[in-house]
């Protein structure tokens, strides 16, 4: 990491540009959100729930660990990558194609589907996969949700390279030179029934496309099919998170609700649970160069519509391929 | 941990040699190799470097390895620069077979061992090790098949050709 730029970082601490009340950020900070811009204020002042919420907001912010590039353990990961390989291969079973389409040197913004709840098994088989093939010595980020980073028990993923979900984060990792995956689908997608599990979800969030303009580095689109299995997930509960107003509060637009191992019925997932031991497959496709496939001045939404059609596609074929549920 | 497989080719050193010496002929007889490249200048002999990985489980696990003996038509061993840690070896011994006629051909016992593991992983580094050892085991023993047979076809072609060039003389 020497040399990443961590001005940028330090400077909007987490990437959350906080507004001069303190306010929490909005939805546009996010580089998977885009377009869910709230109403500002929409309490209103003196408000005394809005002020609690700002309060509790606030208290959680504090706890997201500031995003520091450098804490990314290279030795560490070494040490602990064949207990992920165990996990990969022995419980998930996981399979990781093309990996090669990954160019060999240089920043690249890997975007995938995101599936499996709190816990996502795909993102363990790519990382042992992206790992053991690249070498711990290259850098590679993934960037997470503010709540993972700041629940007890969870440091050690920053010591894997994680670091909070916001452009700036982003930027400082690709400008450094790293590899970073993004799950544009976040929160939403990852909750998803499972009987949603071939569809990709991305939403209204674009902000990747923008990112890899902005740092003219080829998007490389990363599909994977099995962590919706690992559960039955049953709704996104975003009406719940509304009603509770988890959205302001720890920028949480869902409350999942699922039935999943040990709890039986499942709400929040807050604690994890023991997903079951379905079949990941991921398959790595061929990287895009915006400006070389979509000139000089391209559209974000035609680049968007581009890369979700080749993953729904790639998805679609790999659902094709599996016979049965968690088998594979 | 340390696996190694061993297999007998009728064929002399040389010839094997010249299979084992190629970085480009990996891929044609290491069962599991996804990667064998030259890194840097010199592709082959002492101080050779080479990106290796051999497809285990869910991951292509190997690095970036370095050739730190070089005994030509007998041994070559490397370790691993990067990645996990490894050192494996060719060993090629030559003997006359028993006999008159073609029982005499010199025949090559093939040895190709390796040695793998991360250090500081633990118990969890051990299992893995372990459980691993079978499909590394495995990937040997087809690599040194695929070995004698391309090389043995090798030899069948020459001496076919050596027959029909002296026939037309």
């Amino acid at each position: 990491m020497a040399g990443a730029p961590q001005s940028t970082a330090n400077a909007s601490r987490n990437g959350h540009r906080r507004g001069v009340d303190g306010a929490p950020p909005s939805g546009r900070d996010d580089p998977m959100a885009d377009g869910d811009v709230r109403a500002p204020g929409a309490s209103g002042e003196g408000n005394l729930l809005s002020r609690a919420v700002r309060a509790v907001a606030g208290q959680v912010q504090q706890r997201v660990p500031p995003a520091d590039l450098d804490e990314r353990d290279p030795d560490y990961i070494r040490e602990t990558l064949p207990r992920m390989w165990l996990l990969a291969s022995l419980y998930f079973r996981g399979e990781v194609r093309g990996l090669g389409n990954i160019p060999d040197t240089g920043p690249v913004l890997m975007v995938g589907n995101h599936s499996g709840g709190n816990l996502t098994p795909d993102t363990t088989v790519f990382s042992l996969a992206f790992n053991a093939y690249f070498g711990v010595e290259r850098p590679f980020h993934q960037l997470a949700h503010n709540l993972v980073l700041s629940m007890p028990g969870l440091g050690f993923l920053r010591k894997y390279g994680t670091v909070a979900a916001s452009p700036a984060n982003a930027q400082t990792a690709l400008r450094s030179g790293a590899a970073v995956l993004v799950y544009p689908g976040g929160d939403r997608e990852v909750h998803r029934p499972s009987w949603q599990s071939g569809r990709v979800d991305f939403g209204r969030r674009k902000g990747y496309v923008r990112l890899a303009l902005e740092e003219d580095v080829p998007i490389v689109p990363v599909v994977a099919i099995g962590g919706q299995e690992t559960a039955l997930f049953l709704s996104q509960g975003e009406w719940l998170a509304k009603l509770l107003m988890l959205d302001r509060l720890f920028r949480l637009k869902v409350l999942p609700i699922s039935i999943a191992a040990p709890w039986g019925l499942n709400v929040g997932d807050m604690l994890g649970h023991i997903p079951l031991p379905s079949k990941i497959v991921i398959e790595v496709l061929p990287p895009i160069r915006l400006r070389e496939e979509f000139g000089d001045d391209p559209d974000v939404d035609e680049i968007h519509a581009h890369v979700t059609r080749l993953m729904q596609e790639t998805l679609d074929a790999l659902a094709a391929e599996r016979r049965l549920p968690v088998i594979g | 941990m340390r696996v190694g497989a061993a297999i007998e080719i009728a064929a002399p050193a040389e010839a094997i040699w010249a299979f084992v010496d190629d970085p480009s002929r990996y891929l044609h007889f290491m069962s599991g190799i996804t990667r064998w490249e030259v890194v840097g200048d010199t592709p082959s002999g002492l101080g050779a470097r080479y990106r290796v990985l051999m497809h285990v489980g869910s991951a292509e696990i190997g690095g970036l390895v370095e050739v730190v003996e070089y005994d030509t038509c007998c041994d070559m061993a490397w370790v691993s620069v990067v990645g996990i840690d490894q050192r494996g070896r060719w060993r090629l011994r030559e003997r006359r077979g028993n006999g008159a006629g073609p029982a005499s051909a010199p025949v090559t016992r093939v040895e190709l061992r390796l040695s793998y593991g991360v250090a500081g992983s633990g118990v969890f580094g051990w299992l893995a090790e372990h459980v691993a050892a079978r499909t590394v085991r495995g990937h040997l023993r087809r690599s040194l098949q695929q070995l004698k047979r391309q090389v043995e076809h090798e030899q069948l072609r020459s001496a076919a050709a050596a027959r029909r060039a002296a026939r037309v003389a």
